[in-house]
């Protein structure tokens, strides 16, 4: 069996491919704000050590870390509409992506925020400035220097793990070469190309933040 | 303060300290590594609650409210009133290390005391001149040597222009060759403001000469204390004297 | 026998459960390969032989820089048509353990770095064997170093193979998903099958910590887990009681 590689018929697809793209990049991005802002509640809850809520915030985290996205996504999916809440199928993907890398943002925002050494709180204290601006001028500022570069190699897993979006039916990349698979009986080239696009744009992105890393480790 | 007394664990750190510092009065505390000298200011500047007594700053108590005669303890939000009254230097800058020179200093003006932006810089720019760092202001922590790190950390106490401040070993971290700059600003600081001053050093001579008082501290307690002349000249405890001894042989 | 319409699940709970040891072989198997791989490309990737290091290179940053979800359907779709025959289960494993390995590679690499080279030096100089050097000087401080990324790599190994559903391997998320689809009601069995890679997540982790205490026994260090600041240790950083106005 000698397989040929069809130059024209891969070239005649790339433009339902890049749709998919757009709806991939929608994707990690709504779901990268999602997981940020998430993440940032469920670190904030964690470190207040309220009773009862901060441990449940805890096993929550250690819960979404420990189960698969994919049957997340399901359960999001098929249970939604039964509570009678119909949201099309890329903002529920979205909710899922957000929420499942928002456990992981958090344990990032919590040890940035446990990194910043105890002299800054307690000079600010001296200096008697208020609590919103310790946290918000002083802490956070500090604790996301540390952050930043971690949470943007989230956001790469998450264009990269976007594609499983495909399975609860949404035509982003990987759905879109599927379908063309299945409609011509060519997955060769659909898939492959679909596969490049995201090296494309991944491996860029990840240089990029390996030089963040390197900037703020050396600053 | 009064009857403080600072456990860490089942540790001691302090025992029954009575210490008063008058307006205006500079008092130096000396002391052996470990003997809590540390411990007082961090009391004092109300980064830690003590174990037992009070700590009263200017009519404020730290962690009690007065009602009918009595003290009833009190939370955070009285704390932070009486914290206004104090400034400190830390022995390790603690500069925001994000923030510039200026910055650090206009931070707690226009959010503590909520004075304009502008009001903020000027005053932010008059007390960097005085500390010698006018052409430093846009700096970095980072970018500036420790001395000069320290004199910010001073400009940034000074503007809030508090009742007392605190010095903890604010030379110790540095290279000797900048320890001079960062002492001369706190000797003519002693000399010019009538703020009250308490000053942890290891620097005999700088000691004697701006201090009204020096402590001797050792174990939680006080060994003696005195004008720098008794104390630093004519110690009358042998404690002291082999302090001093040790410290001079260094 | 009940209708089909009033079949609970109950009445499939042994198929879902039966899932389990299917999927904790899949976790195993794709974690030796994992494991393989991560070693074969770090030491790869440290090595000083630039025809070695730059193939290892590109292998990586390749199986890292596309999606792995795009890498099961295109060794599920493609590659049989360049005449490789692989079974479902096979290609499945291969990729899930490749993928996984790229990113251990690095963890590999870094922890070879990071025993000083004037280790070896002074182990050549005492004129041991290469042997020993790597087995008494460079694994047992490299080793132990490895462990905790490894937990993490484990539990993520486990859950991806909740992807291998995708290609028709009748694991447990596929059997979830299966079940969902006869029953009306999709709650219960994806709230149980949650449950279970919990669980099963849960489990790994506490195999991992034991793994930790032995690997540090073997390498002779005291094991550093359980280790808490005292009372008389002063923090250096951490958040303070009051920064939360309290
Ligand atoms: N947060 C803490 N937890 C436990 N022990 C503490 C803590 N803070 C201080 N100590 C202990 O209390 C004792 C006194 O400490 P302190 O820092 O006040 O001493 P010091 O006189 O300032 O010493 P140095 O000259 O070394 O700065 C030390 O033995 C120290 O280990
Ligand atoms: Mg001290």
């Amino acid at each position: 069996m000698t397989f040929q590689w069809d130059w024209g018929f891969a070239f005649q697809q790339l433009p339902t491919l890049l749709q998919g793209l757009v709806f991939t990049l929608e994707a990690t991005f709504f779901g990268s704000l999602l997981a940020f802002v998430l993440g940032l509640v469920w670190a904030l809850a964690r470190l207040a050590e309220v009773p009862v809520v901060s441990p449940l915030v805890r096993l929550w985290v250690e819960f979404v870390r420990g189960t698969p996205l994919l049957i997340q996504l399901y359960f999001l999916f098929f249970i939604f509409p039964s509570y009678g809440v119909t949201l099309p199928a890329l903002e529920t993907g979205i909710i899922g992506l957000g929420i499942y890398y928002s456990a992981y943002a958090s344990e990032v925002y919590r040890a940035g925020i446990e990194g910043v050494p105890r002299g800054q709180w307690e000079a600010s204290l001296a200096l008697g400035l208020p609590l919103r601006r310790v946290w918000g001028r002083i802490v956070l500022p500090q604790a996301m220097r540390f952050a930043v570069p971690v949470l943007g190699n989230f956001v790469i897993s998450m264009f990269k793990e976007s594609a499983i979006l495909s399975t609860i039916s949404v035509l982003e990349l990987i759905g879109q070469a599927n379908i063309i698979g299945a409609e011509t009986a060519r997955y060769v080239e659909p898939l492959t190309m679909a596969a490049l696009i995201f090296l494309v744009i991944s491996y860029p992105a990840a240089r990029l933040v390996r030089l963040l890393e390197a900037r703020t480790g050396a600053a | 303060m009064r009857d403080v007394t600072m456990r860490y664990g089942s540790r001691t750190v302090v025992d029954s300290l009575l210490l008063s510092v008058k307006p205006r009065e500079k008092v130096a505390i000396i002391g052996p590594s470990g003997s809590g000298k540390t411990t007082i200011l961090r009391l004092a500047m109300g980064l830690e609650r003590p174990s037992e007594g009070w700590i009263r700053i200017d009519g404020n108590y730290l962690w009690h409210v007065e009602r009918n005669g009595a003290l009833l303890p009190a939370g955070e939000q009285q704390a932070r009133r009486a914290r206004r009254a104090v400034g400190m230097v830390f022995q390790q800058f603690n500069l925001f290390p994000h923030m510039t020179a200026m910055q650090n200093v206009t931070e707690p003006l226009v959010h503590v005391l909520r004075l304009s932006k502008k009001d903020a810089h000027d005053r932010a720019a008059d007390l960097l001149t005085r500390v010698g760092l006018a052409t430093h202001l846009d700096h970095r922590p980072a970018q500036l040597s420790g001395g000069q790190q320290q004199r910010v950390a001073i400009a940034r106490s000074l503007a809030l222009r508090p009742k007392v401040m605190l010095f903890d070993e604010v030379t110790s971290a540095l290279d000797p060759e900048l320890v001079g700059e960062v002492l001369n600003v706190i000797r003519d600081l002693a000399h010019t403001t009538s703020m009250a001053m308490m000053i942890v050093t290891h620097e005999i001579t700088f000691a004697s000469d701006i201090a009204d008082r020096v402590i001797m501290f050792d174990h939680g307690h006080v060994v003696e204390e005195g004008t720098p002349d008794v104390v630093l000249r004519n110690p009358q405890s042998p404690r002291t004297k082999q302090f001093l001894k040790a410290i001079l042989e260094r | 026998m009940r209708y089909l319409a009033e079949r609970t699940l109950g009445d499939y709970l042994p198929l879902l459960l039966q899932g389990i040891p299917i999927t904790l072989e899949l976790t195993l198997a794709s974690t030796v390969v994992l494991v393989a791989a991560g070693f074969v490309f770090g030491l790869g990737r440290g090595s000083r032989n630039r025809l070695i290091r730059w193939p290892a290179g590109f292998v990586v940053e390749v199986l890292r820089g596309s999606s792995a979800i795009a890498q099961l359907f295109w060794a599920f779709y493609v590659l049989p048509y360049f005449g490789v025959e692989l079974s479902p289960l096979a290609a499945g494993i291969a990729v899930l353990g490749l993928n996984g390995g790229a990113y251990f590679s690095e963890v590999v690499r870094a922890a070879f770095a990071s025993v000083p080279k004037g280790q070896t030096e002074a182990a050549i100089a005492l004129n041991l064997s290469a042997w020993f050097r790597l087995r008494r000087i460079i694994l047992p401080q490299a080793l132990p170093i490895m462990v905790p990324p490894f937990g993490n790599a484990l539990i993520d190994m486990l859950k991806f193979t909740a992807l291998l559903s995708l290609v028709t391997i009748q694991e447990l998320a596929y059997r979830a998903d299966a079940i969902r689809s006869v029953l009306e009601d999709a709650g219960p069995v994806y709230s149980l099958t949650l449950l279970i890679y919990f669980a099963m997540a849960l489990a790994l982790s506490a195999l991992v910590q034991w793994l930790e205490v032995a690997v540090n026994r073997w390498a002779g260090r005291s094991t550093r887990t359980g280790r808490k600041a005292g009372p008389q240790e002063r923090s250096t950083s951490g958040v303070p009681r009051w920064a939360f106005g309290r």
